[in-house]
């Protein structure tokens, strides 16, 4: 963690687009009358998206201004949760998971290839695909290492297999979010090797086929086609 | 009433307060940091950790309710130990923890002398830190021209943010950042807008927020202490005058429950630099149309010349908004010598007449009233400016209630910090108020106390005497007018107005009020003014008139008059005000006047041996037995006499022309409203900074 600062540069002014000032004015119609404050998450995070992974100043108080809240108060709130970005990220944001069953799988490694790769951490490199930062656990310790890549998880990293994925995201090529190592989601690494024995299912109808526990389903969702996710509101 | 055992001593505590409220009652000492009786509890400083028998860990004393506790298992009642191994560990720890980061440069900090936590760690604390690392640092922060900062000396209690968001309301100060890079500061460091900032500062548990001007300049026990009132408006606010030498160093308040709890305004406080400029220490005299410097003697030489025979309807006397009642009672006979019935303490024009009666100028409700009201009607009036610590009052008694009060304002619409029903501009909405017509009597049916706050505003129009009779009809209309509550009220700005009431300084039989007499001047048929501090009327209006100037600040009065004469300021005399309650209350000297200049009342005896008409006393005491003698109520020091409630209901009954119009705002440049603030360079920056629009854009304006 370390002191954060609005950026030096900021841009004129911010407004939602039509279709997110829509989206937030039913956000805010969730809370009661005198409560509308409460929606100022979710309002800031949809202004990050729009901006594309940061929050100006401007942001703020068009947020505070919308919510009737005290400049002060959003600031509070912008200071205080890291995911709030307060100065521009690279057009693919790379966040490093650094907590220690990610340390222990190789962060620093991936963190070097970061450095190597990108540049000094929390910096824009020269031509603006990326920038990267280290964060606290992302909940993926299962598939260590891994990092968060905009709006998708890529796990199991290697130095080499992570240098090769920045490679194809600045080449515009389809990367695949997920493990990295071919493994299914976060099952054990060559495949299932538990309650594998057909018997165990032998009365039960319920169920998929003995071994194929819901491979499909979770197959197609996880490994959603690149072009596919370009289209998402940012 | 729960019981409990503190340090072995078995105690009764009322319900519903927290251990560390209960520990103080029964006399028992608890450290604290973020603890403040005034503000919401935070809990957040771990100070006052103390052991309860039965629970695991020491427990924050001041977040909890003595009604959560429990008996012991074998029936004990619930027990309490401050001085136990385990408590004073925890405390010892906690200061520990605090100070690893704190910056430890007493030597250098304007704090020092009356620090929390140096006393603290004197009482608790080890002898000797144990952290070997890097301390952390903070940048410092500019908060305006008022606070200094030291950031790396907070110790996040948030004493400060509560402060401003929950008694001056205004979002103003925040905490940035979390963890160890904590950091307090206002949106992007803009200075600080409300008017009641300077608090912080007595608030400040450390030597993180400071006094800007004071910087540097004195160490607490240096000072010579005096107890006074503040002058700055008419709550007549508590104040420590801090002197040394012949120099005021500071103003800071002292507590006061009925008026300003433990607060004061930024003017009340800052304007001391004030009374060292712009002095006027010595007699000067208009000669070929300048101003010269000139002995006692020849000052009332010069006015015993221009008095001999005059005619007493061509004299006139005005007293400002500052004078004691001392002086005005030495003047009102002064001019009844001399066979004058022109005088006037109304140098606003406002229409107050104390001949229907002490209620019907007077804020009977009280401040403390202000507690128990449900509903609030303003009339012509902005609190927040006129009357920095009354809006406070009403702010938190808003935020405190459980449903949305009402409360509106017929007037010029201005940010109170609370939200308000903007009703209309002038005497035409107060009418329909009055009869019953308007929407909102009709949302006033459940309310037991509202209040009625009638605004100088209001009443300094031509009409100002018929708006004065609508509003009491409106107080009658809207039942604020019962046996048990005179929800009636009158606020005013200026400290001397109500002693001047009090004391009948208005016009006599014939006599002509302010606004006649700048007439009469005007066109001549007034040869002799006498100012006594008078500095807000147009001075252009006075005509050729020989204007005799009173006062201690070298301000509008004086550049208009042809002979002045220097008084005291409020911290350099002992005088009586009556605060806009009727409550009585002396100031103190806390130093001398300024090199010739003398106590008011002093000069005006002093005058009227050489007129030959010598005032019938020769000490204060003097003064005052007679003062006391014709003004009875101006002898119960902080007391105020029960105000008879009958003639608001007369003046209701008055019938009422009003014309049209709007009510505007009373002090419209709150950092230089009087002479004294318009002397003292701390307003002029505060003034330059609200000027600043750049500090607009902020929106937490205020
Ligand atoms: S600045 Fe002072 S009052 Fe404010 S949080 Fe820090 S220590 Fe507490
Ligand atoms: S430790 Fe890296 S995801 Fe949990
Ligand atoms: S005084 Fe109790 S936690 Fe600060």
């Amino acid at each position: 963690m370390s002191i954060r600062r609005l950026a030096a540069e900021q841009p004129e002014g911010f407004a939602f687009t039509s279709a997110n000032l829509e989206w937030a004015e039913a956000q805010i119609k969730k809370y009661p009358e005198g409560r509308q404050a409460s929606a100022v998450l979710s309002l800031l995070w949809r202004a990050q998206e729009q901006i594309g992974g940061w929050l100006p100043e401007p942001a703020l108080r068009y947020v505070a201004d919308m919510l009737d809240m005290a400049y002060i108060r959003v600031y509070e709130l912008v200071t205080f949760y890291t995911m709030f970005n307060l100065a521009p990220v690279g057009r693919y944001y790379v966040q490093v998971c650094g907590t220690t069953p990610c340390m222990l799988r190789g962060a620093e490694d991936i963190k070097d290839t970061c450095r190597k790769f990108i540049g000094e951490k929390d910096r824009v490199n020269d031509d603006g695909m990326f920038s990267w930062t280290e964060v606290e656990c992302l909940g993926a310790c299962v598939n260590a290492p891994m990092a968060q890549i905009n709006n998708y998880y890529y796990e199991d990293l290697t130095p080499e297999k992570f240098e090769s994925l920045l490679k194809r995201l600045r080449a515009g090529k389809d990367v695949e979010p997920g493990p990295q190592d071919g493994r299914q989601t976060s099952a054990p690494a060559g495949g299932p090797n538990t309650l594998t024995d057909p018997e165990l299912y032998a009365n039960d109808p319920s169920g998929p086929e003995p071994g194929s526990a819901g491979t499909t389903v979770i197959a197609t969702e996880a490994k959603r086609p690149a072009s596919k996710r370009e289209k998402r509101p940012r | 009433m729960p019981k409990l055992i503190i340090n072995d001593v078995e105690h009764d505590v009322p319900d519903g307060i927290t251990l560390i409220q209960a520990c103080d009652l029964v006399g028992v000492e608890i450290a604290r940091f973020c603890f403040h009786e005034r503000l919401s509890i935070a809990g957040n400083c771990r100070m006052c950790l103390v052991e309860i028998a039965g629970m695991p860990k020491p427990v924050a004393s001041c977040a909890m309710s003595v009604n959560d506790l429990r008996p012991g298992r074998d029936g004990t009642l619930p027990t309490i130990m401050t001085e136990s191994p385990t408590a004073k560990k925890a405390r010892e720890g906690t200061l520990e923890f605090l100070l690893i980061n704190h910056p430890l440069d007493c030597p250098i900090c304007d704090q020092g002398g009356e620090c929390d936590l140096q006393d603290q760690t004197m009482a608790y604390g080890y002898d000797a830190g144990r952290f070997q690392d890097n301390k952390r640092a903070v940048e410092d922060k500019y908060l305006g021209p008022l606070i200094k900062t030291c950031m790396t000396r907070c110790i996040h209690c948030t004493r400060c943010v509560r402060f401003m968001t929950e008694v001056a309301g205004v979002d103003e100060l925040g905490a940035i950042g979390r963890g160890e890079d904590t950091e307090i500061t206002t949106y992007l460091e803009h200075g600080m807008r409300s008017n009641l900032s300077g608090n912080v500062v007595d608030l400040c548990p450390v030597g993180a927020l400071t006094s800007k001007p004071y910087a540097y300049i004195a160490r607490p026990w240096e000072l010579d202490k005096t107890p006074s009132i503040d002058v700055m408006d008419a709550l007549g606010s508590a104040i420590r005058v801090d002197a040394r030498g012949r120099e005021v160093l500071r103003i800071l308040p002292r507590i006061n429950d009925a008026i300003n709890e433990e607060w004061i305004s930024d003017k009340a406080r800052h304007v001391c630099d004030g009374l060292r400029t712009q002095r006027l220490d010595q007699p000067y005299v208009r000669r070929n149309g300048k101003l010269e410097p000139a002995s006692w003697d020849e000052a009332f030489g010069v006015i015993a010349e221009k008095l001999k025979g005059l005619d007493g309807a061509r004299f006139a006397a005005i007293a400002g908004d500052l004078p004691a009642a001392e002086e005005m009672f030495a003047l009102k006979q002064l001019a009844e010598q001399i066979g004058s019935p022109n005088i006037d303490c109304r140098q606003d024009g406002a229409k107050l007449d104390p001949g229907l009666g002490r209620a019907t100028y007077l804020f009977n409700t009280t401040i403390a009233g202000i507690d128990n009201a449900d509903a609030f009607l303003l009339i012509g009036t902005d609190p927040r400016v006129e009357a920095p610590l009354l809006n406070a009052r009403i702010h938190t008694r808003w935020r405190k209630a459980e449903q949305r009060l009402p409360i509106g304002l017929i007037g010029t619409e201005a940010d109170l910090t609370y939200g308000y029903d903007y009703l209309g501009a002038g005497p035409e909405t107060l009418a329909e108020i009055a009869d019953g017509s308007h929407a909102f009597v009709k949302t006033l049916k459940d309310v037991k106390h509202p209040m009625v706050i009638v605004g100088q505003a209001a009443l300094a129009r031509p009409d100002g005497a018929a708006v004065l009779a609508l509003a009491a009809k409106a107080a009658k209309t809207i039942g604020a007018l019962n046996s048990d509550w005179n929800g009636f009220n009158v606020l005013h700005d200026a400290a001397a107005r109500v002693a001047g009431l009090d004391l009948g300084f208005v016009p006599g039989k014939k006599g002509l009020d302010v606004e006649a007499i700048l007439d009469a001047a005007g066109k001549g048929d007034m040869d002799v003014i006498y100012l006594l501090g008078t500095d807000e009327i147009d001075m252009d209006r006075l005509g050729d008139a020989f204007v005799i100037y009173q006062g201690s600040h070298g301000d509008r009065g004086a550049h208009r008059a042809d002979v002045i004469l220097p008084g005291a300021a409020y911290t350099e005399k002992d005088g009586t005000y009556v605060n806009t309650e009727g409550r009585a209350q002396m100031t103190a000297r806390a130093i001398f006047p300024p090199g010739d200049a003398r106590e008011d009342w002093t000069i005006l005896r002093a005058l009227s041996a050489v007129l030959g008409k010598t005032l019938p006393f020769d000490s204060l005491q003097d003064l005052r037995a007679r003062m006391y003698e014709a003004h009875p109520n101006l002898a119960l020091l902080d007391f105020i006499e029960p105000s008879d409630a009958a003639t608001i209901t007369k003046l209701a009954s008055k019938p009422a022309k009003t014309g049209m119009g709007h009510f505007d705002l009373r002090i419209e440049d709150y950092y230089f409203s009087n002479p004294v603030a318009r002397a003292s360079s701390i307003m002029v920056s505060l003034r330059a900074m609200h000027a600043d629009g750049s500090e607009k854009a902020t929106g937490t304006d205020g």
